[in-house]
């Protein structure tokens, strides 16, 4: 039998469910986070709290915070929901999410570099009285680079660090020492060694291998290699000078001849790398040269524990680590042009060369969102704590696929937790020597964390090198182009505001 | 007001329509008349209300949007309005290599080019002038037509053909556009007038032909930047062997821009296909039937007649791909990230790439860019090209 539904009927069933969706959607707003308190059954701290972490699509930095949700649910009760999305929407995400008090992220696992937009229109947590308050994070071990920087801001805590940021080459050990060649200590030896390597088969499957493997994508996280290569020319006298702007004009450090120097190397480690390396993530240079495609690379961490891992690695124990090479001229600021070093030009100079480590990317972080309710704050807190003490912390830092890298003293004392790993001694005291030279520099490069940060860097310097890479600009015009970028950013947000802020990252008062 | 009961039910409405007026109150008759002549409106009105609210205000708000800078703020964000800022700077400042392009030095064959294609482009409109009634909004219409299309194939030849010139993002969006949608064209024609034949296992060819429009975008962005991968893709070997391994296509800014337009081209073609092959499936036989027996030969018949026959359904297929090309995203995004440089960018990715910095002012100033040209080659297309060809028949 049919039956004709009547306009009425329809009118009708369509305004209830409309009012049903609308009451639905409504409710959901007003309690976007804790579901209907379940009685706590077991009598755990967080149970039924539900808990929403965002931080980028892994598998690394997920891949942890997944791997120990359901061990946090058994101890504390709390449901971790890992959230991921891609690199290049998660600042935007994030600050989407905060403005328009939507609030359903309450836990952020990010580039603490981004901290001026969170921190100051008042999005994030300040942590200093929790952690102050929680033995068990062992805060004093987390080195001293990593808690100052990466994770205060203003004078208080706002990130717990889970990562530990540096970027340095690596090299294949095996390759130099049967060619007798020593570790490149200059950028004009990195590109010689790639040379040498280029189109050489590398990994014995008869298939000519590249001399250097870097990631070069655009809207991915390239632009930090390509300030690995310019930080040594750009910042000589410590870490206090910085290598972005003028610390006292707040004019780009990007249109003389030390930045035109450092875009041409840039460029030229392509004539020794993979055709295609403009597209090229971090996983594809990381896959290349664990998989021994690649003489030479340029990235953090990773590198050093990917290597050990028996399912992918060709190359283990064949990897040595070094701090970033450096250079031989540095930028002189008066005049725009490159002078030799000497005493005065590059004091902390090593053999006559000037190395500038770069902090690249500070780290990943993980924050509180202010705005969530208590109690999921308080999962939220117990939950970074976690995944930050040693217990935890100092296993997943020696897994390639978690993307953390060591950041605690005691991981960097501890050489049996990397030998227990599947790194020889020798491998892993050359490991993590190159970190600790880094964190140890006095001419370290603080990565850029003032407001808008992510434009200078994500926006205009990723477009601009990558136009540079594909040949649509010349060295002299992409650096125009970057420093007009750059000032148009500067000029807009404030430049009295954001050298305030440039100085103050750089602890200069 | 004046104690009148209610009069608005169902039943009374009806009644009052057949009921002579004298039978009830004058002013009642003339609610209950009026109530049903609001009857449509009434009716009409959620409809209106929904597309006023996802529709127009969002329209308005981002021409609001694309005046101001946003920025935010402690407990939220505020909205400064900047005037036509974003604008110069699309135009006129920081922007306008990525979106306008850089102009080259065009030497004799970019002006042999642009005055070639400026002179069959008059002769076009000039040819449509002529087909209708001279009057001063004609006039005007065609005018700015022409001046407008002599600008874009000026910026295109000084980008594109030029010495040194780069298109931006506006002119890769063209080259999309046009030059994909005209092959979409072709071989969707080609593919529906093999399939019309009585050729064995067409049906199976039909279904096959339409798949890929089936599969989301994403998806076959994906298996495009996966195919295009000389070095580890599924054709690696076949490069190798061809002596290519090194050679990767993507990082070329033709090579990327042709291997989105392939990708696009397998995408969209099957939606060319269907429609064409409907319209080549329901045309009269008779005529066909009647120039063979006139000894017209296969290309006769296809020009004079099927041609003809199947050009308003043609016009109005290309039409709904022309605005839907515009949009196009997700291939550039995902086969090559916009790159190599900005070279495959197209006006949404631009617009988006600024988004997620939240520099909603300028990507909203991209977006309306982006709408003003594709509303003007519609209405252009409409009254230029579609008007004729549906009413030739």
């Amino acid at each position: 039998m049919t039956r004709v539904l009547s306009r009425r009927h329809f009118l009708g069933t369509v305004v209830a469910a409309g009012s049903a969706l609308l009451a639905a959607c409504r409710r959901e707003q007003a309690t976007p986070t804790v579901p209907a308190a379940r009685t706590p059954a077991a009598g755990l701290q967080f149970e039924g709290v539900e808990v929403n972490v965002i931080t980028f699509t892994g598998p690394q930095i997920a891949e942890p915070l997944q791997r120990r949700a359901p061990d946090f649910q058994k101890l504390t009760g709390a449901k971790i929901n890992v959230i991921t999305v891609p690199f290049a929407d998660l600042y935007q995400k994030i600050l989407t999410d905060f403005t328009t008090g939507t609030n359903s992220y309450h836990v952020i696992v990010f580039a603490p570099q981004w901290m001026a937009d969170y921190v100051e229109p008042g999005y994030l947590e300040d942590l200093t009285p929790r952690i102050e308050a929680d033995p068990a994070l062992q805060w004093d071990d987390i080195a001293p680079f990593f808690r100052n920087f990466s994770a205060t801001y203003g004078g208080k805590i706002y990130t717990i660090p889970l990562d530990g940021d540096f970027q340095m080459v690596y090299y294949r050990t095996d390759l130099l020492e049967a060619e007798g060649l020593k570790p490149p200590e200059t950028w004009e030896d990195y590109l010689a060694i790639a040379q040498h390597f280029h189109g050489k088969d590398l990994n014995g499957d008869g298939v000519p291998d590249f001399g250097s493997g870097i990631a070069k994508r655009r809207g991915a996280q390239s632009y930090w290699m390509f300030w690995s290569i310019a930080a040594s020319f750009l910042q000589s006298q410590g870490t206090q000078q910085g290598a972005f702007f003028d610390v006292d004009t707040l004019e780009p450090l990007t249109n003389n001849e030390a930045f035109a120097r450092a875009l041409e190397i840039y460029k030229e480690t392509g004539k020794y790398g993979p055709p295609d390396e403009l597209n090229w993530d971090v996983g594809d240079s990381r896959a290349a040269f664990v998989t021994g495609r690649c003489a030479l690379t340029l990235d953090w961490g990773d590198i050093g524990t990917l290597a050990i891992d028996p399912e992918q690695s060709k190359v283990k124990d064949k990897v040595g680590a070094i701090i970033l090479p450096g250079t031989k001229e540095v930028l002189d600021r008066k005049t725009g042009k490159l002078v030799t070093c000497d005493a005065n030009t590059c004091p902390h100079a090593i053999n006559g060369v000037n190395h500038a480590p770069y902090a690249a990317f500070g780290g990943w972080s993980g924050a509180i969102n202010k705005n969530a309710p208590a109690k999921v704050k308080d999962a939220g807190y117990a939950f970074l704590s976690y995944m930050s003490q040693p217990a935890q912390a100092n296993v997943d830092v020696t897994i390639g696929k978690t993307g953390f890298n060591p950041y605690r003293i005691s991981q960097f004392e501890n050489i049996d937790l990397w030998v227990k790993a599947g790194m020889s001694e020798a491998a892993a005291r050359n490991y993590l020597g190159a970190i600790k030279e880094s964190l140890n520099s006095p001419n370290m490069v603080l990565d850029l964390r003032i407001p808008g940060a992510q434009r200078y860097q994500g926006v205009v310097l990723d477009t601009v090198l990558s136009r540079y890479l594909a040949g649509e600009l010349t060295t002299k015009q992409a650096m125009e182009e970057l420093t007009r970028g750059w000032n148009e950013i500067t000029n807009e947000l404030g430049r009295d505001q954001q050298k305030q802020a440039y100085r103050s990252s750089l602890s200069i008062r | 007001m004046r104690g009148l009961p209610p009069v608005t039910t169902p039943q009374r409405r009806g009644d009052a329509v057949a009921a002579p007026a004298r039978r009830i109150p004058w002013s009642r008759a003339a609610l209950v008349s009026w109530a049903d002549r609001q009857a449509g409106a009434v009716l009409v009105l959620p409809a209106i209300l929904v597309i006023l609210v996802l529709s127009i205000f969002p329209l308005l708000f981002s021409l609001y949007l694309s005046l101001s800078r946003f920025q935010p703020v402690s407990g939220g964000f505020r909205i400064h309005f900047v005037g036509l800022l974003n604008y110069r700077k699309l135009f006129l400042g920081s922007e306008r290599e990525h979106f306008l392009g850089r102009l080259g030095e065009s030497g004799l064959i970019g002006w042999l080019a642009f005055v070639v294609l400026a002179a069959i482009g008059l002769v076009l409109l000039w040819r449509s002038l002529r087909t209708g009634p001279l009057n001063i909004f004609r006039l005007a219409g065609h005018s700015v037509v022409a001046l407008a299309s002599l600008l874009a194939l000026w910026l295109a030849v000084r980008t594109i053909v030029a010495s040194g010139g780069r298109p931006g993002t506006l002119v890769v969006t063209w080259v999309y556009v046009f030059g994909g949608v005209a092959l979409q064209f072709l071989v969707g024609l080609l593919l529906a007038s093999l399939c019309a034949q009585q050729l064995p296992g067409r049906r199976f060819f039909r279904v096959v032909f339409l798949l890929p429009m089936m599969i989301t975008p994403v998806g076959v962005a994906y298996t495009f930047r996966m195919l295009t991968d000389t070095g580890k893709g599924p054709f690696a070997p076949i490069a190798h062997w061809l002596g290519y391994a090194n050679v990767s296509w993507v990082n070329d800014p033709w090579g990327a821009r042709v291997a989105v337009m392939i990708g696009d081209l397998w995408q969209w073609t099957p939606f060319m296909f269907i429609v064409l092959l409907a319209a080549l499936e329901s045309q009269s036989p008779e005529p066909i039937e009647a120039a063979i027996v006139d000894g017209a030969n296969r290309w006769q018949i296809f020009w004079h007649i099927t041609v003809p026959q199947i050009a308003p359904v043609a016009s109005t297929v290309i039409l709904i791909r022309l605005i839907e090309a515009f949009k196009i995203f997700d291939m550039p995004n995902v086969l090559t990230g916009g790159g190599p440089g900005t070279a495959t960018e197209s006006l949404t990715l631009h617009a988006y790439v600024l988004w997620r910095s939240l520099d909603y002012g300028t990507s909203a100033a991209v977006a309306y860019s982006l709408l003003f040209v594709v509303t003007f080659v519609g209405i252009a297309y409409v009254r230029l090209v579609h008007r004729r060809l549906t009413e030739a028949l």
